[in-house]
């Protein structure tokens, strides 16, 4: 069970064998990864820039994911979120989640990415390729969806 | 510690409020009167027209006191960091 900020890509193959290479006790993994799309409602993206809250990002991505824990039966987990300048088809998330099961898997993750749009401080600024830069509003939908697992 | 006493908090901007305020972080002597989130709110707007721009929809703002999310409502306690900072748009 791990959380992580940093600046640097991931590797999903390398992440996923480090998080869950030689256990015989997980039957399903599900990893999901959030990507820049090169438009956002019509609008070119050249890059997008994540700024965060140090400390309470990870503290607040550690208690998403503890919520998780206490929810599914998880054997293992991994969160890893960009920050800093990205470009399109850049990676920005990484959720990895690793049960017995497919199901728990399936749900856990959709859990956590639900939460992680809703609770993790990240604020994403896109900046198109003429140059002009807006704040990315937050959506109704990722309050919609994180509500149903109220 | 009476109503009168004042009480040092850094304060951390984030997004388009650290943008409109000009500043990340400041220290601050809180006056003793202010308990809440919202009441900390109204007193910022207060101390210029950069606070009353990026507070101008209040609702819209959103804090946490020591790094846990609250709502405007929130007691201050004995919050030492105090953050604002629009909703959150990450993953």
């Amino acid at each position: 069970m791990a959380v992580r900020v940093q600046r640097e890509d991931f590797d999903v193959t390398a992440e996923t064998e480090k998080l869950v290479g030689g256990r015989r006790d997980i039957g399903a993994v599900v990893t999901f990864t959030g990507r820049v799309r090169g438009e956002d409602d019509g609008r070119a993206v050249a890059t997008l820039t994540l700024e965060h809250y140090p400390d309470m990002t990870e503290a607040e991505m550690a208690r998403i994911e503890a919520e998780a824990l206490a929810r599914w039966p998880l054997q293992a987990s991994l969160v890893v979120h960009r920050v800093g300048e990205l470009h399109a088809g850049d990676n920005i998330v990484l959720v990895i989640t690793a049960s017995a099961h497919r199901e728990a898997a399936f749900e856990a993750a959709g859990f956590l990415m639900d939460y992680l749009k809703t609770r993790a401080p990240f604020w994403k600024k896109e900046t198109t390729p003429d140059g002009a830069s807006t704040w990315v509003e937050a959506r109704a939908e990722d309050d919609s969806a994180a509500d149903r697992w109220r | 510690m009476s109503a009168d006493a004042t009480r040092r908090v850094r304060l951390l901007y984030f997004a388009w409020v650290r943008e409109k305020i000009g500043l990340a972080s400041e220290d601050v002597e809180l006056p003793g009167g202010i308990a809440t989130v919202e009441a900390l709110v109204e007193w910022l707007k207060q101390r210029g027209p950069q606070y009353d721009d990026a507070f101008a929809r209040p609702q819209v703002v959103r804090a946490a006191l020591d790094k846990v999310h609250v709502k405007p409502s929130a007691a201050l306690g004995s919050a030492r960091e105090i953050a604002f900072f629009p909703p959150v748009t990450g993953g």
